[in-house]
């Protein structure tokens, strides 16, 4: 007669010294973490809970509870939709050719032997400069009266008013933002690209593939997870555009984002409730964007990190 | 040789995509208000249209530029000292000890790196207004602590995990409790690690715009970027664009200075954080 036993799973030795790790570890974070909740999860809590009220701080004693109607309201108007679809463009243009330029920019800066410094300095300008300074810079360029952009592009009328229509208004205000962000990318992509083992290219090359095989069969594959943690990142960076809106052309000709028309609800015409609401989509929207990001690109974080 | 050519070429191109427009900042900044009124197309001043150091000169002489820049400097360098301070806590603790909550934390940090600032000002305006922070400085340093955190965590955690084990090992042999460790051992060699975080984590505070304009009201606490955005000058239909371009120059000085310092570190710091982690 053979009694089975079942196995005994061991029971997981908690020792005083990893119970004092454990202690310090969170005692260590707690102070971190509760600074970061502090400003986000509680404000967010009661953006929801304003956002179920028709509440104006001009009227702050006329409250009233009105449910789900101011989302019923933000998603019936064509307002929001108009400016989501914005937005959308805003971050999918900006990002597409930060890429493309980045990545130019990483693959000189990597094969670059001589004044490192000098190079490293300069594209460092345009990542620390403040974006409201960088909105100016080109709102001036772009304008007809002071800047020298019109006299330099030979197409273009040296009267044209760029921030008369809407569709040159986007242009320039992309031109701000992608001239601002695109050193941050070209920095991630070159850390990525130092990560390529030069012997696998050496090796290409050995076995004669062209210099485009070698970027689209060899480099690009195994940098895979660099570019996409630096589209995330820039994606919903770029999701977020306000300052260059603000300081450009303060949402003029139908160049407002999401972003710039919940704050307008909320500071501008103290509109709480439906600024709240507004705030929550908002922030549901980054959700969706984050997580259409991860599941269209297969963003893998743990591999990007070098954990996996 | 012809690969050569390219990288010089392309190291022109570089250098001019970086510094054109802030020579053209720069450039404006010394047209006079006299040919910005009348308009003065043109990258370089034209003859006759230069104004010398006049604009720098109204600039530095007001006083709600002189008292920006003020309270630009002390938020931001509170900021970063106070934000860096817990992040090393915390980093520490991630890159180092085994506890149970660490994966958690990590999310936080991510989830809150890519929160949308905007979608807070309502709420945090509405709280800060009744708990007495808005338009103060501690108002607008408790929210660029809190959205300085993730960089300064990943940036630390990824410098403490190059840091030897063994030494901390060996001062706990030699008797040392964990907090010995880190204090006397691990401490002084992370420091380069730290010092980078603190700059990015300076740039943070310098450039925020969203809640320099949305918590403050008065000079009391409002920063650079928003009194530069609120400086609409005698015409508000024509923005003194050459003022502000002097306001601008005088704002970007600290970050070319810390830039030209610290570039090395700055690079090392913005990869390490973000791919590596």
């Amino acid at each position: 007669m053979s009694t089975v036993t079942a196995p005994v799973k061991p029971k997981a030795v908690v020792s005083d010294r990893s119970r004092a790790e454990t202690r310090l570890g969170q005692k260590l974070v707690a102070p971190a973490i509760v600074l970061m909740l502090l400003v986000t999860a509680f404000p967010m809590l009661r953006a929801l809970y304003l956002s179920t009220f028709d509440y104006a701080l001009t009227a702050p004693d006329e409250r009233d509870f009105v449910g789900v109607r101011n989302y019923l309201t933000a998603l019936t108007d064509p307002l929001f939709w108009q400016t989501t679809g914005i937005t959308v463009l805003y971050m999918v243009v900006t990002v597409a050719i930060e890429l493309v330029i980045g990545f130019a920019f990483a693959l000189v800066m990597h094969r670059v032997v001589f004044a490192r410094g000098v190079i490293r300095t300069s594209i460092l300008i345009p990542y620390g400069i403040i974006t409201v300074v960088s909105g100016f810079a080109w709102q001036f360029a772009f304008s007809f009266q002071n800047g020298f952009v019109n006299g330099w592009l030979p197409f273009v009328a040296d009267d044209f008013n760029w921030f008369g229509q809407t569709g040159s208004a986007v242009a320039a205000i992309m031109v701000s933002e992608i001239w601002k962000t695109t050193p941050f990318m070209s920095l991630l992509l070159l850390a990525g690209l130092a990560q390529v083992s030069e012997d696998m290219i050496e090796a290409a090359k050995v076995d004669g593939a062209t210099w485009t095989q070698r970027l689209t069969k060899v480099i690009l594959p195994n940098m895979r997870a660099a570019i996409m943690v630096a589209v995330l990142f820039r994606a919903l960076d770029a999701y977020r555009i306000f300052d260059n809106i603000f300081v450009m052309t303060a949402g003029a000709q139908k160049t407002e984002s999401i972003s710039f028309l919940t704050y307008r609800q909320t500071i501008e015409q103290f509109q709480l409730g439906m600024g709240s609401a507004l705030s929550v989509l908002l922030f549901l929207s980054v959700l969706v964007v984050a997580f259409a990001i991860v599941k269209l690109f297969r963003v893998d974080l743990a591999q990007a990190r070098q954990e996996a | 040789m012809r690969n050569r050519i390219g990288i010089v070429v392309g190291c022109i191109l570089i250098m001019l995509w970086c510094l054109l427009p802030v020579a053209w900042v720069i450039s404006l900044s010394f047209k006079s208000e006299a040919a910005i009124t009348n308009g003065s197309p043109g990258f370089f001043p034209a003859d006759g249209a230069g104004a010398g150091w006049d604009n720098y000169r109204a600039v530095w002489e007001n006083d709600q530029f002189r008292r920006a820049i003020l309270n630009s400097i002390g938020i931001s360098l509170i900021a970063t000292m106070l934000s860096v301070i817990v992040a090393t806590l915390a980093a520490y603790a991630i890159a180092r000890l085994e506890f149970r909550g660490k994966k958690a934390v990590l999310t936080i940090a991510l989830a809150i790196a890519m929160f949308p600032v905007v979608s807070l000002v309502g709420p945090l305006f509405d709280m800060w207004r009744a708990v007495g922070l808005y338009d103060t400085w501690p108002g607008l340093i408790i929210p660029y602590m809190s959205f300085t955190l993730p960089l300064a965590i990943w940036t630390l955690s990824a410098f403490f995990r190059e840091i030897p084990w063994e030494m901390e090992q060996a001062a706990q042999v030699d008797g040392a409790t964990s907090w010995q460790a880190f204090r006397k051992v691990i401490v002084p060699l992370a420091a380069p690690g730290v010092f980078t975080a603190a700059i990015l984590t300076f740039f943070f505070a310098w450039n925020d715009f969203v809640f320099g304009i949305s918590l403050t009201s008065t000079e009391n606490a409002r920063p650079i970027p928003a009194s530069l955005s609120f400086f609409v000058g005698s015409d508000p239909f024509n923005r003194p664009a050459s003022l502000l371009a002097a306001g601008a120059v005088i704002a970007t000085i600290p970050i070319v200075v810390i830039v030209l310092i610290f570039q090395r570190k700055i690079v090392a710091g913005l990869t390490s954080g973000a791919v590596k982690g």
